[in-house]
């Protein structure tokens, strides 16, 4: 079983990093996107489908509360 | 008295640390393995400056895990005196021992200079000696410095006298220009509401004698120790 945990900053949180990448868009000719948020991903495996633990590894490592949020989806 | 520094794969300030509190402040130091279950004997513990476990995943996130960490938030609980320095306050962020988080840096960049930090309370063990709105000329090191909390978790940190320095101007105007990393409200360094956890991105490890371009590291450490001969 798979699963893929997708790691976002809150959207109150500041991405200097987006900011960046959103901003040197212009010499592409990309100018129609206005904004861009960075993220983590995570793809996991895991043997007896125990989507509990998926959970806790999300929540506990792969997180920190203050300034980011996830999702996980399931194959 | 006796302080542990304590050493993370990947530290690399721990000698700064062992330097200055066994070299400057002429005090029994002694380093801490992060493998180490008991911080037991010690009376003050340092987390050092670094890239503990190389900062994967989020810088401080796999080292609160490490079997020191349940070791020094329990000595903290109980009163002990702890200080992190750069890395060592982004680890006592991620295991919620101190309020918020440090974000990267507004610019990208990492940077390396000197800064100048405004005290701006005196009611800790680590700024007993100093007076209130003194100036500390102490450098910085980090990529990952930006201080952020959630609005209501600022209300409380200021309310509750929890801001030890700000990022200030040579003249002591806490400013946004005086911001190097855009740290909310200029926010350089934060106790516990218990006040004896203390996290700083600037380095007093390298700041302690006038040959390094200043020693004003020392009213640190010193206040430290006073805090511990008085207590």
């Amino acid at each position: 079983m798979k699963a893929t945990v997708i790691v976002t900053l809150k959207p109150t949180v500041l991405d200097p990093q987006g900011m960046t990448i959103q901003r040197s868009l212009g010499s592409l000719g990309l100018t129609d996107i206005t904004d861009v948020r960075q993220g983590k991903i995570f793809e996991v495996r895991l043997k007896n489908g125990s989507r509990e633990q998926v959970e806790r590894l999300a929540k506990e490592v792969l997180t920190n509360p203050v300034i980011e949020e996830y999702r996980v989806i399931w194959e | 008295m006796k302080f542990g520094v304590v050493i993370f794969p990947g530290s690399n300030c721990e000698q700064d640390c062992y330097y200055t509190i066994q070299s400057v402040l002429q005090q029994p130091v002694e380093y801490i393995w992060h493998q180490d279950t008991t911080v037991k004997g010690f009376d003050a513990v340092v987390l050092p400056g670094g890239f503990a476990y190389g900062d994967y995943l989020r810088t401080g996130a796999l080292a609160k895990f490490s079997p020191v960490m349940r070791a020094v938030a329990d000595f903290a609980k109980k009163g002990g005196i702890v200080i992190g320095i750069c890395n060592g306050f982004q680890i006592l962020t991620e295991a919620g021992m101190l309020p918020g988080a440090l974000l990267r840096n507004v610019g990208l960049k990492y940077l390396c200079k000197f800064e100048y930090l405004r005290t701006e309370t005196v009611d800790t063990p680590f700024t007993n000696l100093m007076t209130k709105g003194q100036l500390l000329h102490i450098p910085i090191g980090h990529g990952e410095g930006n201080f952020f909390a959630d609005s209501e978790t600022l209300k409380r940190i200021e309310d509750q006298d929890q801001v030890v320095f700000r990022y200030a101007d040579a003249h002591g105007h806490v400013t946004p220009e005086a911001n190097p990393n855009g740290s909310l409200n200029n926010i350089a360094g934060i106790v516990n509401d218990q006040r004896n956890v203390l996290g700083m991105m600037p380095h007093p490890d390298r700041a302690y004698e006038s040959i390094l371009g200043s020693a004003d590291g020392r009213w640190i450490f010193e206040s430290m120790v006073h805090a511990l001969v008085t207590r």
